[in-house]
């Protein structure tokens, strides 16, 4: 029997968080790439940006992870616990540009839990959204926090 | 752009993604809490990670997906797309020492018009263990269209 994700627990799949919405700056971005250590001109010179497709500077994949997403109130029976990051899956639709208005919204769409060797482990899974000022989902992004 | 385009009738199933290379210091994961905002003191406090049973500050596991997003757009190039990417942090990993990103290419096919190869990628550390398993898709260009 699962200690923590109860019935009662699971009645929160599909619980959806407010929205947040974030302008994207070119210094943002160029921060970024800087950060993770990626030369990319696509990420970093919007002159070179210029002159290929996508005719300007667009963010690395994972920039997504520098707009908080709003937080989720998943209650689960658990006085004490500490947190890991499990994981991401990501899929990507629409490049995003400097000068964007990112609205970020996240929703709870997995619970479960596993016994491992630290004990109980609980498995969250949010599935979060990114659009642009278009109305166009620019990536979703399915992010596993663990709680043990 | 950094490397010469590749095509999707350059690649078979099992080709090899070249490698990519990466060498985290504590002042990249300094940098990495700036840019993206996660601050959490295991990434950049010995003292706290040392305290919460760690052997030590050790890697966001987002920096290690953001390798391993390098790994494929550097891959699929500037007329590539990056379609999905996915990672599992299944060991974790210090700075100091050399991580390598690497990658496999499991499937290629033709999917609503477009040219689609499907990676079965890893992050490995110095001790050639692979701590965060992951695959990805990519939309590669043809040669003339």
């Amino acid at each position: 029997m699962p200690k923590y994700v109860t019935e009662e627990a699971k009645q929160q799949i599909g619980k959806v968080s407010e929205t947040r919405t974030y302008e994207i700056e070119r210094g943002a971005i160029r921060r970024f790439a800087e950060a993770i250590g990626d030369p990319n001109p696509l990420f970093n010179d919007e002159q070179a940006a210029r002159k290929t497709r996508f005719g300007g500077m667009i963010a690395p994949p994972t920039f997504c992870r520098s707009l908080g997403a709003p937080l989720l109130d998943v209650k689960l029976n658990m006085p004490q616990f500490r947190g890991l990051d499990g994981g991401s899956e990501w899929e990507y639709f629409e490049p995003i540009r400097p000068g964007d208005r990112i609205t970020v919204q996240s929703k709870l769409v997995d619970l479960r839990e596993t016994e491992g060797r630290l004990g109980p482990m609980v498995f969250i899974t949010t599935e979060i959204t990114y659009t642009n000022q278009f109305g166009e989902l620019c990536a979703i992004q399915r992010a596993t926090g663990i709680r043990y | 752009m950094a490397s010469k385009q590749i095509y999707f009738e350059d690649v078979e199933v099992g080709s090899e993604i070249p490698p990519l290379e990466k060498e985290p210091t504590t002042q990249q994961l300094v940098k990495y809490a700036g840019a993206s905002g996660d601050f959490y003191q295991i990434h950049y406090d010995k003292d706290f990670a040392i305290k919460n049973n760690l052997p030590g500050v050790i890697i966001h596991g987002a920096l290690k997906n953001a390798f391993l997003g390098q790994l494929m757009t550097d891959f699929a190039g500037e007329l590539g797309w990056l379609r999905k990417l996915s990672v599992q942090y299944r060991g974790m990993d210090q700075p100091g020492s050399k991580v390598v990103c690497k990658g496999r290419i499991t499937r290629k096919y033709v999917e609503g018009g477009d040219h689609l190869v499907d990676c079965e990628i890893w992050l490995e550390n110095s001790k050639g263990e692979k701590t965060t398993p992951g695959s990805a898709t990519v939309v590669l260009p043809v040669r003339n269209s």
